[in-house]
């Protein structure tokens, strides 16, 4: 046989079938998709989170969010940039990738994504940002000195014409893009919730309201995000937060994570009425396995305490420091619980055996292509972007920031 | 033209016209039919597998005839075919095992064990990947590596598989694992490769009992095919809607 088996591998196999309980099949006891996986979900669901947001200000005219416009497009693009990496990494033969795009399977969910993902990027982020920031590069380029003269030069692709007329049409543009960009971002993140709740074989992931789930859990995760990244970036510009700002954006994410609770809640109803075959397996699963990261992370710490935080902060006046200390430890418990919310489903669709009589274990590994430290690593990566993307790319425009524009 | 130059020309067209299609053939990328080459035509066969659950009797050499036909690795993680053990017991209780997992020694020990009064009966199950007729594992495969055969067998082509898993989660039955030499999936092909040379797959050659019947459902005088007209039929399943072309006869409901 050629090749050579992964260090460790057999090393993992022989630990987790030590955990195994009950009758599983004995090809199960491998965890086929690892943490990389848990990560690919959440990172995708940030990015069409961070659009939506974006998308209320241009498409519905909610001026109040206007501040953090900017901020959450290059959110958006940050974690799109890694989103693919996870996929990419775990994969046996990562050098065949590029199969997916040539010789794709049309009846694939998975191959049908890589499409779809390469249109969100190609189609929408990047003209999004550039129509945003065309205008404002132009004039960096003409103000500019030495390398970053050129950068900007570049970067507006070597247009100069910044009369009105250009600017509006910009404008026009960059709204007809969104307008698609709203629908290809609910693609985006439903479809990644498709390829999961498609699969028939496994009763965990078999849901039809799997993509619908998947995108809400998306805006939730997306719009906490980025008023976690607004509020740490005024913290380390020393500068006064826009409260109104963060309280519409704090009632979105009400809203949307009511929405969300109520679809998973939805979710779990339906299975226990229905109660069928693998109720019992599904029951232990729960109980037994995602006990902490299901009912105590993402339910009552990701999901309950936020809301009843975010919905504290609207019925009771409580002074802007105090909102602002609210807020900021909603958005960090919504990440705790989106993050868990994509491990239950990911890594819990893989403790329970397809003969429903056993429970299988995850050793996550700590080094190593699909360990901790890759997943911590490409969980870093996004937010090293973001803080080159800002540097290079400023949030807000030159007047507000005292420099003149002529 | 008189006849001598008709013959002539007749005995030069025919092979030519054989040239000329195989090139034209091979122009289009198609293969040329194996029926051309080896006398063997995909078309023509449908294969599935009868398993006599009555049959077996779980000596595992079905598993091993697998792994040493098919390089299947050694270790208790990666299996194309193995044996499940069903105990079921006067007060309801079912405990199931997979035999397969274990050491010879441990099978011994087991069989040598004394009488216990509390088990109604046991079975052993054979089990192996159902060649569905409608397998979700090829829907979904992203590169179109893993495909049903004309024939009706489903294989991968270790070649073109990226190893991303996605058949190994769609398959309802647990038959597919990652090889861990060639980082692609694996799964039993019914030995295609004897098979198609008109042989028997290795675990139904070595069977002590018959228990496992290999045939074509195309065939109306096939073993197989007398074998589902004989007996009470299932599939594992049968409520996925993969259509199963391993068929069990005597199956109990325990079984899934």
């Amino acid at each position: 046989m050629s090749g050579t088996v992964p260090a460790g591998l057999y090393e993992q196999l022989a630990h987790q079938l030590s955990q195994v309980t009950g009758f599983i099949y004995p090809n199960e006891v491998e965890t086929h998709w690892s943490i990389l996986i848990v990560v690919y979900p959440y990172l995708t669901g940030i990015v069409a989170g961070a659009f939506i947001l974006a998308s209320l200000v241009k498409v519905f005219n909610v001026v109040e969010v206007q501040p953090i416009y900017r901020l959450a497009l290059l959110t958006a693009l940050s974690f799109m940039l890694i989103a693919g990496m996870p996929l990419q990494l775990h994969l046996g033969h990562p050098e065949r990738a590029y199969e997916i795009f040539m010789t794709p399977q049309p009846t694939s969910a998975m191959a049908m994504f890589g499409f779809v993902y390469l249109w969100y990027l190609l189609g929408i982020l990047l003209i999004e940002v550039w129509l945003e920031y065309r205008q404002q590069l132009v004039l960096m380029a003409q103000q500019g000195h030495g390398v970053m003269k050129h950068v900007y030069r570049a970067l507006s692709l070597y247009s100069t014409d910044v009369s009105p007329e250009a600017v509006a049409w910009d404008h026009r543009a960059s709204k007809i893009v969104t307008i698609i960009g709203i629908p290809s971002a609910f693609l985006l993140h439903g479809y990644v919730g498709f390829i999961f709740g498609s699969v028939k074989a496994n009763p965990w992931w078999g849901s039809v309201l799997m993509p619908i789930v998947f995108l809400m859990s998306a805006i939730v995760s997306g719009i906490a995000m980025v008023m976690l990244v607004y509020m740490v970036l005024s913290l380390l510009r020393q500068e006064k937060l826009d409260m109104r700002c963060l309280d519409k954006v704090g009632l979105f994410l009400l809203v949307a994570i009511i929405v969300d609770f109520a679809l998973e809640g939805l979710d779990y109803i339906h299975r226990i009425y229905q109660s069928e075959e693998s109720i019992k397996i599904l029951g232990q699963l729960v109980s037994v396995r995602l006990f902490t990261s299901l009912v105590i992370i993402q339910v009552a710490l990701g999901m309950l305490l936020p809301m009843l935080i975010l919905a504290l902060v609207r019925s009771k006046r409580f002074n802007e420091d105090m909102r602002k200390l609210m807020y900021f430890t909603s958005v960090l418990l919504i990440q705790l619980g989106i993050f868990s919310m994509r491990w239950n489903v990911v890594i819990g669709g893989q403790l329970f055996s397809k003969s429903f009589r056993g429970l299988m274990a995850y050793k996550m590994e700590l080094t190593g292509i699909e360990s901790l430290t890759t997943a911590l690593v490409l969980l870093a990566l996004p937010f090293i972007i973001l803080t080159v993307l800002h540097h290079v790319l400023p949030t807000r425009w030159m007047e507000e920031r005292g420099i003149p524009a002529h | 033209m008189n006849k001598r130059e008709f013959l002539k020309d007749a005995i030069l067209f025919f092979p030519a016209a054989g040239v000329l299609q195989a090139l034209s053939c091979q122009a289009q990328g198609k293969e040329l039919s194996a029926s051309a080459t080896t006398g063997y035509d995909q078309s023509q066969h449908w294969y599935g597998m009868g398993i006599d659950v009555d049959k077996c009797i779980g000596c595992n050499r079905c598993v091993e005839a697998c792994k040493a036909e098919n390089n299947v690795p050694d270790e208790p993680y990666f299996f194309r075919t193995w044996i499940e053990r069903y105990t079921i017991r006067a007060n309801g209780e079912v405990t199931v095992e997979c035999i397969s997992t274990k050491t010879a020694e441990g099978r011994l020990a087991e069989q040598n064990a004394p009488v216990d009064p509390s088990v109604l009966r046991t079975f052993f199950v054979p089990k192996l990947c159902n060649q569905c007729a409608h397998p979700p594992c090829v829907q979904v495969c992203p590169v179109g590596a893993t495909f049903q055969t004309k024939d009706g067998v489903v294989l991968v082509d270790e070649k073109r598989c990226i190893g991303c898993r996605y058949c190994i989660q769609a398959c309802p039955y647990g038959a597919r694992f990652l090889n861990p030499y060639t980082r692609t999936a694996d799964k039993c092909t019914f030995c295609y490769h004897r098979v198609t040379k008109g042989k028997l797959p290795a675990c139904v050659e070595v069977c002590p009992t018959e228990a496992r019947i290999f045939g074509d459902l195309k065939a109306k005088e096939d073993r197989l095919v007398r074998f589902q007209r004989a007996n009470p039929i299932n599939v594992l399943k049968p409520d996925l809607n993969t259509q199963p072309k391993v068929r069990y006869a005597k199956l109990d409901g325990e079984v899934r």
